[in-house]
């Protein structure tokens, strides 16, 4: 349980895609539906206030977010600093402190003219000084940073005046946008001239976000965080007083503690959503929202097996295999298929692209042409050799392992025999991902908002440490890869992504399996909740508030 | 004495060396490292950035070379940096977290000994009786259950179901502004679980210890001695057969020194202590090296400062071992 656990973490570090914890200890109690009366009835007045406690299972090490790759770090970032852009909820970018941005029509040049009103918390003018300060420092190799690789793209940074920032790149670079919506600035005032990594700053922070770390004691070293809502909030109101992040390592323990108010907000597996949430007891004082997750679980196939090379075999696994019944034994409903690499709530989404229900009649019939028939024994053969491999995942992650038995026993029935192998994280990376030293495999990607995908499917990306493991080489894609990295135009840019699934419906490099949905709960004292396809997550720091009757925490000084 | 004494740290050392030479080799042959469990099949991380990283933390050297390295820092009490982004030296992660631990395993040491050792006396001398039954019976139980199991059965009874104390943690959120009393009063309350799960673990074991230590020493003849001259019953137990029953305890006792910093990964990690259990298994997970080798050594250490203060205690407390005293009769 507990290598289980802190698997998740690591691969939620990772950048996999993971959907709830996969606690299968769904125990008695069924779905509550009896309505309950409402213990929360008004929606106002708005009013300052209360606080926000959420567990986390690991601990932020480092508020600036290029030295920290954790979520926890992330997150920590996120609440004190400002970008130039950012995603909305219909993941689209907008300005953050960016007023406008131009691109220049050959698309090598980004300038970024700045709002003039963001401050530090510590009253110093936030400007383009920071922007160019923060880049520098990504880019410096004694930084240790993972995430310098866009920002090394950028052939010069400049700063023309104290709000206009400029980039320029050799050639064009599209998610280059996204890289700036990244990029949360440091101050140049604070940290120029300093050791970043070993600077107290890391841990006592002045930022420009909605909230604040009002003094080093409230981050109490492996408990929890406290931060304070910024009164001088340069986007607005802030209206929830501290947000506290406490560390419970323990995922059960989280549960037990949001059901008795010691949390008021967790993701959910989908047992404890759909199983031990239904009291009457839980729904009256939780909302429970669900939308889809940004990632995408799949079976991918090693290209350079030469039985797996021919895509109508691959069109054939993905017939054969019953998405739904994965989402519904894996996932208890929660999650919805896919048969190209693009979440369905994304502006480049193609609807119209091929899918594949399942049909095991159908696989038979695709088998057949490329030559694997049915013996006597109902063994799938060709040449006298049986079809037989072996799919391995990640130890540790039930969900995945259980989706490989799905898998396995729908494969039997058309007679191909599958064996499942789960392996310890640094193994499997190392002795099987990177060596190519497997059948079939069963990861997830995490989609990031830009709908790049370059190096998971380029055909230059296929060497060792690189992401496109499963060696799919294809002209069509490589080409339409490139423009699409290169082209700004939003409706050239749908254009190309529309065809990109198009052409990965039909070649089926991995069988898509499905996108699972992100289980959330949060008490229901807090108002302004605006649930959007992509997450209630959204501008929360402006929106969210405890009306005066409901607050908890009473407010302190 | 003085001469065993100095015999016995100097032998400390080449077994020390040899610890820490297995634990690095064993270590760096684990698959992974720090660089690429951060930075695994993140499609953001690009490849430059990851030989950036490597370099960083100096994972591009040979084993023998990086053990030198980490070798010649400790020789001046440098114990190095963590590897994990925060990279605080390890000595202070360690210290940040070595009191509750401390804290927490003292606490449940004093209560254990103190219950195991009257449970023992009273299950040898009325060796069949009901009680001596059942603690049999609890002593299997106790073996036999998961505590992680027994933990979550009792956060929900005590926290869900009655409410009487808190899940996890060591403070209320608003325990910043309590008095003195309410404050240590809720702190207690946080203990009581974890602290209960510790010592019913560990009773199990030392009052089963205690019960034969016991049950040995009342066969031997100079109880029978004691009871022949008629001597009352407790003064047979309690001034004869008891001092001598608790000589092997005194092992026990060297032995958990270790052990009082080593901390439980499952109790830490279920009730969110913040102490070195959980430091050292995500240290672990994370193959944080510096920090793995700092804790392995100074576990190392204690562990064998347990065991010479077991066999020194042994010394002093029974007479009939004599260390350095040459043949004797």
């Amino acid at each position: 349980m507990l290598t289980r656990r802190d698997m998740l973490r690591l691969l939620g570090a990772s950048g996999l895609a993971l959907g709830g914890a996969g606690c299968s200890n769904a125990g008695a109690g069924g779905r509550e539906s009896t309505p309950v009366a409402d213990l929360y009835p008004i929606d106002g007045p708005r009013a300052i206030g209360d606080a926000m406690v959420s567990g986390s299972i690991g601990e932020a090490s480092t508020f600036i977010w290029f030295l920290g790759g954790e979520s926890a770090s992330s997150a920590a970032s996120a609440a004190i600093s400002n970008s130039l852009l950012r995603y909305n909820d219909r993941i689209e970018l907008e300005r953050e402190v960016a007023e406008s941005v131009e691109v220049t029509p050959d698309g090598e040049t980004i300038t970024f003219r700045m709002r003039r009103d963001v401050r530090w918390t510590d009253g110093h003018p936030c400007t383009a000084d920071d922007v160019l300060f923060t880049y520098e420092a990504l880019v410096d190799p004694a930084t240790p940073t993972p995430y310098s690789g866009d920002y090394l793209l950028v052939r010069k940074a400049e700063v023309l005046d104290p709000y206009t920032f400029r980039v320029h790149y050799d050639k064009p670079f599209a998610p280059a946008l996204e890289s700036w919506a990244f990029c949360r600035f440091i101050p140049a005032h604070l940290l120029r001239g300093k050791d970043l990594p070993r600077d107290p700053y890391n841990r006592n922070p002045v930022g420009t976000g909605p909230y604040m770390l009002r003094r080093p004691e409230d981050w109490v070293p492996g408990q929890q965080m406290t931060l304070w809502r910024n009164p001088d909030y340069w986007e607005g109101t802030v209206w929830i007083e501290r947000q506290v992040t406490r560390i419970i390592p323990d995922l059960n323990t989280q549960f037990l503690e949001l059901k008795t108010g010691g949390i008021d907000a967790m993701g959910l597996t989908p047992p404890q959503f759909r199983f031990q949430t239904g009291t009457r007891e839980f729904v009256s004082h939780f909302e429970k929202y669900r939308y889809l997750s940004s990632g995408y679980t799949f079976l991918g196939f090693n290209l350079r097996d030469p039985r797996f090379q021919d895509r109508r075999v691959r069109q054939a696994f993905a017939y054969a295999i019953d998405k739904d019944e994965i989402i519904r034994g894996v996932y208890l409903g929660y999650g919805k298929p896919l048969s190209a690499p693009t979440r369905p709530d994304h502006w480049t989404y193609n609807p119209n692209v091929r899918t594949y229900p399942y049909d095991p009649a159908r696989a038979l019939e695709l088998f057949a042409e490329v030559g694997w028939k049915r013996d006597a024994n109902g063994r799938l053969v060709k040449d006298g050799k049986p079809f037989r491999f072996e799919i391995i995942t990640n130890q540790g992650n039930q969900q995945r392992i259980r989706t490989a038995e799905i898998i396995q026993r729908r494969l039997a029935e058309i007679g191909i025999e599958v064996s499942v192998r789960p392996i310890e994280w640094a193994a499997f990376i190392n002795e099987f991902v990177d060596k190519g030293r497997f059948e079939a495999l069963i990861l997830g990607w995490n989609m990031a908002p830009d709908p790049d995908q370059f190096i998971i499917w380029h055909s230059s990306q296929t060497g060792p440490k690189q992401f496109n493991f499963v060696h799919f080489k294809n002209p069509e894609v490589d080409r339409l890869l490139e423009e699409g990295r290169s082209t700004f135009d939003r409706e050239k840019r749908k254009a190309i992504y529309w065809r990109f699934q198009e052409v990965m419906a039909e070649e089926q490099p991995y069988v898509f399996l499905c996108v699972p949905e992100a289980l959330f709960a949060i008490h229901k004292r807090f108002k302004g909740i605006v649930p959007a396809p992509s997450g209630v997550g959204y501008l929360s720091h402006l929106r969210w508030f405890v009306p005066p009757p409901y607050q908890k925490w009473t407010r302190t000084a | 004495m003085t001469a065993y004494l100095v015999r016995r740290v100097l032998l400390m050392i080449p077994t020390l060396l040899f610890i820490t030479v297995v634990s690095f080799v064993v270590m760096r042959l684990a698959p992974g490292d720090p660089v690429q469990l951060q930075t695994e099949l993140n499609p953001r991380v690009s490849a430059e950035a990851r030989e950036r990283l490597i370099a960083y933390h100096g994972l591009d050297k040979p084993i023998h070379v990086a053990y030198f390295i980490w070798l010649r820092n400790v020789l001046t009490l440098d114990f190095g940096r963590s590897s994990a982004p925060d990279g605080r030296p390890v000595i202070e992660k360690i210290a940040e977290r070595l009191p509750i631990t401390l804290f927490i395993n003292v606490i449940s040491f004093v209560l254990v000994l103190g219950l195991a050792v009257p449970i023992g006396i009273l299950s040898a001398t009325r060796q069949g009786s009901w009680l001596d039954r059942l603690t049999t019976l609890y002593v299997f139980v106790g073996y036999a259950m998961p505590s992680f199991w027994l933990a979550l059965l009792l956060m929900i009874l005590f926290g869900v179901r009655l409410g009487w104390l808190p899940i996890s943690g060591l403070h209320s959120l608003d325990a910043y502004r309590m008095g003195p009393f309410e404050y240590w009063l809720d702190f207690g309350k946080h203990l009581v679980l974890p602290v209960f799960i510790g010592v019913f673990g560990g009773l199990a074991g030392l009052s089963r210890y205690a019960r034969s230590s016991m049950l040995e020493v009342i066969r031997q003849d100079y109880v029978r001695v004691a009871r022949a001259k008629g001597l009352p019953e407790t003064r047979v137990i309690y001034r004869h057969a008891l001092r001598n029953a608790l000589l092997p305890l005194l092992t026990i006792f060297g032995l958990s020194i270790p052990g009082f910093i080593g901390g439980s990964v499952i109790i830490e990690s279920i009730f969110a202590i913040p102490g070195l259990g959980q430091l050292f298994y995500q240290s672990v997970l994370s193959r944080d090296y510096n920090l793995v080798m700092a804790s392995l050594v100074i576990g190392a250490v204690l562990t064998m400062v347990g065991n010479l203060l077991a066999d020194l205690s042994y010394a002093v407390a029974n007479p009939q071992i004599r260390l350095g005293a040459k043949g004797g009769d």
